[in-house]
């Protein structure tokens, strides 16, 4: 078990991309922090500088106190599962799991003894003789986590190790690793581009767009208080609704409609410019007393099972409301969708596109 | 699926017979030649085994005949050429497939273009650079001629073979604990077999049946390789067609046996199951 810190880490490519912006972040001892974010925004190339396998520009990294900059990859006492498995393929199961160790110079009596742990594990023995060809995909991936776990390492990383299985299998690795972080404790480091998997697996995850960290939060933090629009937009499924306007003593106007909101803080009453109004599809409901949207047509309408949502056109952008799996809505009823008290958020109308927290918000969460 | 009509198979097959006939030919020729007792080298008899045939000429060649010897110079120069190669192609293929650095393009166009030229063209700068080098008329000079004219190629296949094989095992060699090197030499060479292969035999080839730089470069008999040897037995009076027949088909057989040892490594899908795209 180990921390990790980044103390602003730069990576700028030979062609003058700039990768990763002044990144700092700590990640505690026996930690599952995820990386998350769209594709380009500088969390592979994070890992990646973290494993070794990407020099860093500036800054440094260290692993336990332990600068690691200049640090070979297997010196740095860390284990990889990649996204393409990546297993030797001239090797059987029982060779790659034990490669690493033999590596190391571990005594054979021991590497034995490690590599029939892991394998029942993880409920591979029977595979042990086999060559990676041999394997189904679910099986490889099973084979890259044991080849991580076998060396006991201070850090695990993860580079997107799930995103090559279907969505069955995914879910149930998802949960595997889950109860491994559980069983081991030891601090991992997971990069996915998958919201779902990183609310799902993360203690803590770190949002990043463009090279920077946009937010680092618990879960449910990030979803009930995102930092930025961008964050807002990214953190829940559907994405969160936004509407562009004005804010005018508390009341919202865009385009001939305005919707009254409480506990508009100061801090946005005094912000010059546009805002963004945000909700999720769940802060819309279609029996309260809340400030109302003006009637809107469901153009479809999808449904869960446990829950329906639907679908309708504002202002030119399409936008979600989650209804409950009995209200009785097709394609095309006509629904007066309300806003729920504190359903809502206030970013500002820039390039960052900061939040403005409600007056009474830390004692609601 | 319908069967497609017999006259239709039976004219595929008359068709690939007839080029098996025009290929094999030539060869059965040969032996036949080479069985042939010497006074009845030149008859127009079509039998494949002669008639009262014998093994003199073979015997002659390895009793009158330094042909021992040349089999040894050639097998020398091919193993020197061949493991050279290798190694060279190995090593630069991988630099070019995995580094990025400057002068990286230009210097694969370069390696590129030197196979636009024919190599009958490259011989005279060659052969001066191998006299400046005085390096004429030893198996060295032939080393410097034949691996530089072979290795560019060598160098493309291998490149586009470590092309095939994904970064991230030497990626994950390399967190397991390997040295660049280690990862090169553990993982990634037994995976580029077949590519390794493909280049050995090339360069084999390239050396074993080489005759026109040879003939410039080597001058003593005892220092022919077999090619040279061979072209010996066809002087300007008169060619001694047993001993050349013979001798053609011993040339053969080291080709063949390299090529049936080296085939169980020209298997595709060496990589299958390692990562997934």
């Amino acid at each position: 078990m180990a921390t990790v810190s980044f103390r602003n880490v730069n990576k700028v490519y030979p062609d003058g991309f700039h990768a990763v912006h002044d990144l700092n972040l700590e990640v505690k001892e026996g930690e599952f922090l995820v990386l998350v974010g769209p594709s380009g925004c500088g969390k592979s190339t994070t890992l990646r500088m973290l494993a070794g396998l990407e020099e860093i520009s500036s800054g440094e990294i260290a692993i336990e106190d332990r600068v690691v900059n200049a640090i070979e990859p297997g010196d740095r006492d860390i284990a990889m599962v990649f996204q393409n498995y990546a297993l030797y393929p001239h090797m059987s199961v029982r060779e790659n799991l034990a490669f690493g160790l033999k590596m190391r110079r571990t005594p054979k009596q021991e590497i034995a003894e490690r590599t029939a742990e892991v394998a029942s594990t993880l409920g591979i023995e029977s595979l042990l003789d086999r060559r990676p060809r041999e394997l189904s995909g679910g099986q490889r991936q099973r084979v890259a986590l044991g080849r991580a776990i076998v060396r006991q390492p201070k850090v695990f990383l993860f580079d997107e190790p799930l995103s090559n299985l279907d969505a069955k299998l995914r879910v149930q690795m998802r949960a595997e690793i889950a109860s491994l972080h559980h069983r081991l404790k030891t601090t991992m480091v997971y990069v996915t581009h998958d919201q779902v998997e990183a609310m799902t697996l993360g203690e803590r995850i770190v949002i990043m767009n463009h090279g920077r960290i946009q937010q680092a939060a618990a879960p449910l933090e990030l979803y009930r208080r995102p930092a930025n629009r961008f964050v807002a937009g990214f953190i829940g499924s559907p994405p969160m609704n936004f509407l562009r306007g004005t804010l005018k003593d508390s009341m919202f106007q865009s385009e001939g409609m305005s919707i009254q909101l409480a506990n508009v803080s100061n801090e946005a009453l005094s912000h010059e410019g546009n805002v963004w109004l945000g909700f999720r599809a769940e802060d819309l409901v279609l029996n309260s007393d809340g400030p109302s949207l003006p009637e809107v047509e469901l153009e479809v309408v999808e449904q869960m099972g446990h829950e329906s949502i639907g679908y309708f056109t504002l202002l030119g952008e399409r936008h979600s409301i989650r209804l409950p799996a009995t209200s009785e809505v097709n394609p095309g009823s006509r629904i007066v969708p309300r806003l729920r008290p504190a359903g809502w958020h206030l970013f500002a109308d820039d390039e960052e596109g900061c939040r403005f927290a409600r007056e009474n918000e830390t004692a609601q969460v | 699926m319908v069967s497609e009509p017999k006259r239709i198979t039976f004219l595929r097959h008359a068709v690939l017979l007839l080029f098996v006939a025009i290929s094999v030919y030539p060869a059965l020729n040969v032996l036949s030649i080479s069985l042939r007792p010497g006074d009845q080298l030149k008859t127009t008899d079509l039998s494949i085994i002669p008639d009262n045939w014998t093994f003199d000429s073979y015997i002659a060649l390895f009793t009158e005949q330094p042909f021992l010897r040349w089999l040894a110079n050639s097998l020398l120069v091919s193993f020197a050429v061949t493991v050279t190669g290798v190694a060279l192609a190995a090593m630069g293929g991988y630099a070019l497939s995995r580094f990025r650095f400057v002068g990286r393009q230009a210097l694969m166009l370069s390696i590129l273009t030197t196979q636009m030229f024919p190599a009958t063209m490259l011989l005279l700068p060659l052969y001066i650079l191998v006299a400046k080098l005085n390096l004429m008329n030893t198996f060295l000079g032939l080393l410097v001629f034949y691996v530089s004219t072979a290795l560019p190629f060598c160098v493309w296949q291998m490149k586009g073979f470590y092309d095939t094989i994904s970064p991230s095992l030497e990626e994950a060699a390399r967190v397991d604990g390997c040295s660049r090197m280690v990862a090169f030499r553990r993982v990634i060479l037994p995976l580029a077999a077949p590519g390794l292969v493909i280049t050995a035999l090339f360069s084999f080839m390239t050396a074993w049946s080489e005759y026109i730089v040879a003939a410039q470069v080597l001058q003593d008999r005892d220092m022919f390789t077999l090619p040279l040897g061979v072209k010996s037995f066809q002087a300007s009076m008169s060619t001694q067609w047993g001993l050349y027949a013979a001798a053609a088909i011993l040339v053969s057989v080291p080709v063949v046996i390299v090529f049936i040892v080296l085939s169980k490594y020209l298997v595709s899908g060496m990589t299958v199951g390692a990562v997934k795209e």
